[in-house]
């Protein structure tokens, strides 16, 4: 076992935990812990762009930018945090410019600006230009810049660090945050991170569903740590789908497509989103347009041999938009399906996409131990953060303002934290034992279930039962499905024994957090019988705000993989927007 | 050794069912782990693969169904993460990017393929590589916008014809292909490589960005732009179609005219 100390320690380098590092480097002493090399996160995916009111090609301002994110989130926002993230939203653009990012430029020279799904002019009357973007690689020129960014600060990373636990010392006012335990993977040691505060900006947990858009890495490792932890979760049942993955393979098409002019049609060619959102049609928010998409499948509407997918036409955008404004996708088509968006409309299909829950925090990324306190020196940003400012349904480009502006916060917080105290809390006794007894059980010769099979079911049953429609029946049997799985994970086997680079074990680790997570998802969709955002229940059609107007909060009760799920509510936070029905 | 499916299957349950159209892949990995092998060796097996199939799914189906200890490294599995560069066939390619029908002849039911961890880094393991040399070379060509003076209030002004200057090396996803594909860094490995400049190319030519010089400077040195000899295996290896060899002679020719 290694010992370190540091002011701050940041688990994750992906867009928020590089953006909470930058600040937090600068003021205190700082070690980031990331499972991959920090170029390798989910944040270089994401393609579209992201919103600020700059008003750089058109009339907008930051307060239509909060109505969108409020109405997108179907009134399940904390008002004053969307709020603090359109304004901030500005700046958040403004500094990645500084940083270097090479944004899209308009015939002035200013930061270029497209449309995207639910961003709208007005409180709804129009689709706005507000994602500011670089081709459709938003997402790498901003995890390449904070990157670059990091290294101009000599940020210090510890690559390939899995963070397995963090340590929580009790104290007389309740919980205090005190460190990380990370397990090597180039060495299979266990090393003990003391620190005076903790920020968690580990991502999202795609890899609970078989067409997803995420990354194989994705498996919500930071969520599992916390809810392990006895800590909450925060609305877990909204999973959103995103409307346009390559049919069959989830991989992402960016909705900046439709931004541009591209259009979903079903197998007739008919324009089918003028049905379902007459005002602004292809660029309604995510939740919407997946159901659409789904019920033309459905109703045998569905394109191709088996009509089970719709098609994206872009070949009215012509081959110089495309290559110029689009070139990724058009490319992942041509490698993938052998499709040409050039000449040939694209087969896509919703794909898991991005939690809308996750670790509950404030607007300050200080981590919720219940609905009033917090736990000290623990925050956390990003797609494992729920602050709420996506409430129901994320609407497109708002995650990775999300990173920015919430990861800029709790690294400024966990710094000037951790300046706030002249010495370090004592670590609690043993902080390596739960990890070295994890390790050693997973290692340990008890069973021979097959990682990969218990995997491949749980995506089975969640993308069969608990994807863009779910219904009592269908949940119950991925509850019943989940919890059957969690008992055969006790009989693992992991073949690789031994300590250096050792994935097998990895993955197997990985599973565990997958089907708790799953299991937490699962229970909340059950547990809310309304339809709001991306959570729609065939069962009960209709948003239900005298019941369920409310965030979730998920405890786990008790110790191991079968443990109980005690659950609870926290009121939503409203500040001017009154919730209105949502039409489009 | 070889092993197979077959082989292997009994005691931890039935394999995945062989779809239809599946052909016979042969699967040849070059294997390495330090805690017990004393030398390199090749491993060979036999799986059911779709035409359609990346060659990650391949070393999925091995690492998941056949031998859990085969070691590479992998995450978003479609090109953008740079994690999964490897030596296919010969040449360096990632293995989400690679589709077994662009290996197989038309008509063929069963081919070859191997695969070994690309060259000129140290092996920790199988497939999986010491990026850590590589990444230094990233790091020592001041790889970020170097400005000087009071910073605008709003973005930097910057026409568009000036942003598209050096739009092809801002796509570089830092996945070592075309690096580990030059043969003057397999033998030369103090050279800063071709990825380094690559970011390099990226800044100097950003209208926006001062330190030019500096990154010159760097460049000029004995392991720096010099050592290239134009072999173009570079441009051939990335993944993300960056004119590499391009970017290192504009390099060259800044260097030579004093002139970005």
């Amino acid at each position: 076992m290694q010992f370190h100390k540091y002011d701050v320690v940041i688990i994750g380098a992906g867009g928020a935990g590089m953006r909470a590092a930058i600040e937090s480097g600068q003021r205190a002493r700082t070690a980031v812990l990331t499972k991959l090399y920090p170029t390798r996160s989910h944040t270089g995916a994401a393609q579209g762009g992201m919103c600020a009111a700059l008003a750089n090609v058109e009339e907008d301002n930051w307060e239509w930018h909060t109505f969108d994110t409020i109405k997108g989130g179907d009134y399940l926002v904390d008002q004053d945090a969307a709020e603090i993230m359109a304004k901030e939203a500005i700046d958040a653009v403004l500094d990645l410019e500084k940083m270097g990012l090479p944004f899209n430029r308009t015939p002035e020279g200013k930061i270029d600006q497209r449309r995207f799904g639910g961003h709208t002019r007005n409180h709804g009357e129009a689709a706005v230009r507000r994602a500011c973007y670089a081709a459709d690689r938003t997402g790498h020129m901003i995890l390449q810049t904070l990157y670059q960014n990091c290294v101009k600060h000599g940020i210090e990373f510890f690559n390939e660090f899995y963070v397995l636990d963090i340590c929580l010392t009790e104290t007389e006012n309740g919980p205090v945050c005190t460190g990380a335990v990370a397990y090597e993977l180039a060495t299979g040691e266990i090393h003990v991170f003391q620190a005076k505060s903790v920020v968690f900006a580990t991502g999202g947990f795609g890899k609970v569903f078989k067409t997803t858009s995420n990354a194989h890495t994705l498996t919500g490792d930071g969520m599992g740590i916390v809810f392990r932890k006895g800590l909450p979760l925060e609305d877990m049942e909204f999973y959103q789908f995103h409307p346009t993955g390559l049919a069959g393979l989830g991989i992402l098409l960016t909705e900046g497509a439709r931004g541009e002019g591209a259009i979903l049609r079903n197998a007739s060619g008919e324009r089918f989103m003028e049905r379902y959102a007459p005002t602004i049609k292809d660029l309604a928010p995510r939740d919407i347009v997946a159901r659409s998409m789904a019920l033309e499948v459905l109703e045998g509407r569905g394109a191709g041999p088996n009509k089970d997918y719709v098609l994206l036409d872009c070949t009215h955008l012509g081959a110089e938009v495309l290559e110029t404004k689009l070139p990724d996708i058009t490319e992942f088509a041509r490698t993938y399906l052998a499709v040409d968006p050039v000449v040939e409309p694209v087969p896509v299909y919703p794909t898991a996409h991005y939690a809308m829950g996750g670790i509950p925090t404030n607007i300050h990324g200080e981590v919720l131990r219940d609905n009033d306190n917090v736990v000290p020196g623990l925050y956390a940003a990003g797609e494992c953060a729920c602050v709420s400012v996506h409430g129901a349904n994320r609407l497109g480009t708002n995650s990775l303002l999300d990173i920015n502006v919430f990861g800029r916060r709790a690294g400024i917080a966990a710094a000037e934290y951790a300046l706030s105290r002249d010495e370090h809390v004592e670590l609690p006794e043993n902080p390596a034992a739960s990890v070295e007894a994890q390790v050693a059980l997973a290692l340990s010769e008890h069973g021979q279930e097959r990682v990969a099979d218990i995997r491949t079911e749980l995506q089975a049953t969640m993308d069969a039962n608990a994807s863009v429609y779910r219904t009592e029946d269908t949940l119950k049997t991925a509850l019943h499905d989940v919890q059957a799985l969690k008992e055969r994970y006790a009989h693992i086997s992991v073949q690789d024994k031994g300590k250096r680079f050792n994935t097998d074990l990895l993955e197997a680790v990985e599973l565990g957090f997958l089907l708790e997570l799953a299991e937490v998802l699962v229970h909340g969709a059950l547990a809310r019988k309304e339809s709001r955002g991306g959570h729609a229940r065939e069962d009960y059609p209709n948003r239900d705000d005298t019941n369920f107007m409310r965030h979730s909060m998920f405890y786990k009760q008790g110790e191991g993989l079968a443990a109980d799920i005690r659950m609870d509510f926290k009121p939503v936070t409203f500040t001017r927007y009154k919730p209105m029905e949502r039409k489009y | 050794m070889t092993a197979t499916a077959e082989t292997t299957a009994g005691s931890r349950g039935s394999l995945p069912p062989v779809p239809d159209g599946a052909v016979t892949v042969t699967v040849k990995i070059r294997r390495f782990n330090p805690e017990i092998d004393d030398e390199p060796r090749w491993d060979s097996f036999d799986i059911p693969a779709l035409p359609s199939d990346r060659v990650l799914n391949l070393l999925h189906h091995i690492k998941w169904y056949v031998d859990g200890t085969l070691t590479f490294r992998r995450s978003c599995a479609h090109g953008i993460c740079g994690s999964d560069a490897m030596r296919i066939n010969g040449v360096n390619r990632l293995a989400c990017k690679v589709l077994l029908k662009d290996l197989l002849e038309k008509g063929d039911k069963h081919t070859t393929i191997t695969i070994e961890p690309i060259k000129g880094l140290p092996v920790h393991k199988d497939l999986l590589v010491d990026m850590e040399p590589f990444f230094e070379a990233f790091r020592a060509v001041k790889p970020y916008l170097v400005t000087y003076g009071n910073e605008p209030t709003r973005e930097r002004i910057q026409s568009a014809a000036d942003r598209e200057r050096f739009d092809d090396t801002t796509k570089c996803i830092l996945c070592a292909c075309c690096t580990t594909s030059c043969p003057v860094y397999w033998t030369e490995g103090s050279y800063f490589g071709p990825a380094a400049i690559v970011n390099a190319h990226r800044f100097i030519f950003d209208s926006r960005d001062e330190g030019a010089e500096e990154r010159l400077d760097i460049l000029n040195d004995i392991d720096g732009v010099w050592r290239c000899r134009t072999t173009f295996n570079c441009t051939d290896a990335c993944p993300r179609g960056i004119q590499v060899t391009k970017a290192i002679q504009e390099v060259k020719r800044a260097l030579l005219f004093k002139r970005v």
